[in-house]
């Protein structure tokens, strides 16, 4: 699905390198989680892969089935299939959230040369949807983000991914700011999208999120790369010994 | 103080092909008193402080600079809406294109026949509004519009009118120059909507005086029309009664220059008064929103609501006041005026003023300008909206809390349509 080689990125306002040779390869259906501390390059590779300005891609490459993300505007990735779940999802005042929801699902449509979907089916999907996610008929009015707590701006988030259905879902942080119940909300919300033909990227610090949502395969990430893989057992160990003494292991840097 | 003579030198210039139109008595009486007043105070200069921002040359000009018919193929706002039409062709009323206007509790009547009749409601309002407006500000090209005017409508709603009265201005000479002189009174009870669209000619100067009287209403949506070239300065005078209400909303894309004042006075207690402008300029464009609200009475409430989308160097003014007297207790007063700019080119000049006498109020004002935020942008891209849309999607966004405050939806919607099409034209323009 996602394939990512020797990725170089700095900072376009300075000269700054903050990835320097991610080699990440996600398979279709699989779930991959990022661990690392902070400033580690787990949020740049998410805004990175999203199309973000302010990054400048020095070497390396990113393909999503075959075609190159990083030559693509953020809303062709969009329609390409790529989802990117803010860390900070962003507050539009004055835009209604089902007009949000309608008009990216219809741009995506229309991208892809599939007919624009009625205002009457769109109210039936997204009612749908957002029962599930316990997302009332007011949070769907109010405008997009403004005035959500932080769960339900993830709630948001989520309700967003599963009325857009990507093949390719990066979820920055998603945990953070979340209580036990809405983690588990956001959590259930994202495994009832698992499938074998979308792929997800979990980025996190805490291994708590992925109690919930159960990775395939776990990355550490520091100092702009990834120093270890594992299974889901690598986000235990992290959280019982913390990153030093993983690191510890790892020739290079000391973080 | 005598006036300066670059000042009455300007004024008598503009005066000297003018000649007082013939009417009754009392109008005669009224229109004389206005070129006295007009006399006394000048027409406005660039050393003026009110006209700090705008320069009033081109409306104070003997002549009106050419101005090119906009050839529109679009339909005109407000088609869809069931009202009663009063047509005018470059600010002569022309029956022919108008309806029969005929509307229950509703009295309408051309000024040029209410000025020839001797006995006339219209001699208590007549530049009498006008009049009260012109203090503590001067409004000199208000006083001119009283002097001058021959054209326009009088209107009496004593009932609550069924359609609205559209005033409709077409514009077809290259060079005319049209004074219109609009007085309306909404008798106690009764509830009237005045919609108005249209360039009106190549220079308009307007006059709008509305008498509201206890627990009467009065709607007015105005939508200024595209002519790129067309300068206009136009005066909104309203004076509100005990529970009566008030709401103003004018729509202006395009136009070299404007200049909307509004003065609206409370005079009755739990009186409420609403005003609201969505503005979008691009290029050669020039748009003044200047407003003074008075509190002269008890638990009323005001509110102001601007907003200016500007690009490619347009300007933007916008000068608001809220003057709440030492017995206008409890008031409730809002302003909120600012202003979009899609790039760094444009400007946007605000004096947001309130000055207040009495001490149980609450009076909040607020003035912005910013450019389109680029989160928001990139978080709808993200999404999969294109870049043009998402653009369109947030200045919409930032319009709609003046659009907020058209009552009637179906006419909301038919501005937002408008906006929306604005937006699109300019589409990678």
């Amino acid at each position: 699905m996602l394939e990512i080689k020797n990725l170089h990125v700095k900072l376009e306002e300075e000269d700054k390198a903050i990835l320097k040779g991610v080699d990440l390869s996600i398979g279709a259906g699989e779930v991959h989680a990022i661990m690392g501390p902070n400033g580690s390059g787990k949020s740049t590779l998410s805004y990175v892969m999203s199309g973000r300005d302010g990054y400048e891609v020095t070497e390396g490459t990113a393909t999503l089935e075959g075609a190159d993300v990083l030559e693509m505007e953020p809303e062709e990735r969009a329609a390409a299939g790529l989802f990117l779940a803010f860390q900070y999802p962003v507050e539009i005042p004055g835009v209604g959230n089902m007009t949000f929801l309608r008009t990216a699902l219809n741009s995506q449509r229309k991208a892809r040369g599939q007919e624009e979907l009625s205002a009457g089916d769109f109210l039936k999907l997204i009612r749908a949807k957002a029962a599930d996610l316990k997302i009332g008929a007011d949070m769907l009015k109010r405008p997009v983000n403004v005035g959500f707590s932080g769960g339900e701006k993830k709630r948001n988030e989520i309700l967003q991914m599963a009325v857009l259905e990507p093949k390719m879902c990066i979820l920055d942080e998603t945990d953070s700011g979340l209580d036990v119940d809405a983690m588990k909300l956001v959590s259930d919300g994202v495994n009832a999208l698992r499938d074998a033909g979308r792929s997800f990227l979990v980025i996190t610090h805490y291994q708590r999120l992925l109690n919930h949502i159960v990775p395939d395969v776990v990355h550490i990430m520091a100092n702009g790369q990834i120093v270890k893989s594992g299974g889901k057992e690598l986000a235990l160990e992290v959280e019982e010994n913390g990153y030093a003494d993983i690191l510890g292991d790892v020739p290079g840097e000391v973080v | 103080m005598a006036l300066a003579q670059a000042k009455q030198d300007v004024t008598e210039a503009r005066l000297a092909a003018l000649s007082l139109p013939e009417g009754a008595g009392w109008i005669k009486a009224a229109r004389e008193d206005a070129l006295a007043r007009l006399r006394a105070m000048g027409l406005p200069g660039r050393r003026d402080e009110y006209w700090k921002w705008t320069r009033p040359d081109a409306l104070t000009a003997p002549d009106a600079a050419q101005a090119a018919v906009f050839e529109g193929d679009d339909t005109p706002v407000f088609g869809e809406i069931d009202r009663v039409r009063l047509v005018f062709v470059d600010g002569v009323f022309d029956a022919a294109q108008s309806d029969d206007p005929t509307l229950a509790g509703v009295e309408i009547e051309r000024l040029e026949a209410a000025a020839q009749t001797d006995i006339h409601w219209l001699k208590e309002l007549y530049g009498v509004l006008e009049t009260r407006g012109q203090d503590p500000v001067h409004r000199p090209l208000a006083a001119l519009n009283t002097a001058y005017a021959t054209d326009g409508v009088v209107i009496r709603a004593t009932g609550k009118a069924e359609r609205p009265v559209s005033l409709i201005y077409l514009h077809e000479s290259e060079t005319s120059d049209a004074t219109l002189h609009h007085v309306i009174k909404v008798e106690e009870g009764a509830e009237l909507t005045v919609l108005e669209n249209g360039p009106a000619a190549a220079r308009l100067n307007m006059v709008m005086e509305v008498e509201v009287a206890d627990n009467a209403a009065f709607h007015h949506v105005r939508a200024q029309g595209r002519d790129h070239e067309r300068r206009a300065v136009t005066h909104l005078f309203a004076r509100l009664g005990t529970e009566s209400v008030f709401k103003s909303f004018t729509m202006t894309a395009n136009g070299v220059l404007t200049r909307n004042e509004s003065v609206i006075e409370l005079t009755g207690d739990n009186a409420t008064a609403h005003i609201a402008g969505a503005c979008t300029g691009d290029g050669d464009f020039h748009h003044d929103d200047t407003v003074f609200i008075t509190h002269d009475a008890a638990h009323c409430e005001s509110r102001q609501v601007y907003k200016k989308v500007l690009r490619n160097g347009a300007a933007g003014v916008f000068q608001g006041k809220i003057l709440v007297k030492p017995d206008a207790q409890k008031t409730d007063g809002y302003q909120i005026s600012q202003a979009l700019l899609l790039d760094g080119d444009s400007q946007f000049f605000a004096k947001p003023e309130l000055e207040i006498y009495a001490d149980d109020v609450q009076c909040s004002h607020g003035s912005t300008t910013g450019a389109i935020d680029e989160t928001a942008i990139f978080y709808l891209r993200s999404r999969g909206v294109p870049e043009a849309e998402a653009q369109d999607l947030l200045t919409l966004a930032f319009l709609a809390e003046a659009i907020e405050e058209i009552e009637d939806e179906t006419i909301a919607e038919d501005i937002r349509t408008r906006l929306e099409a604005w937006l699109a034209r300019r589409r990678g323009g």
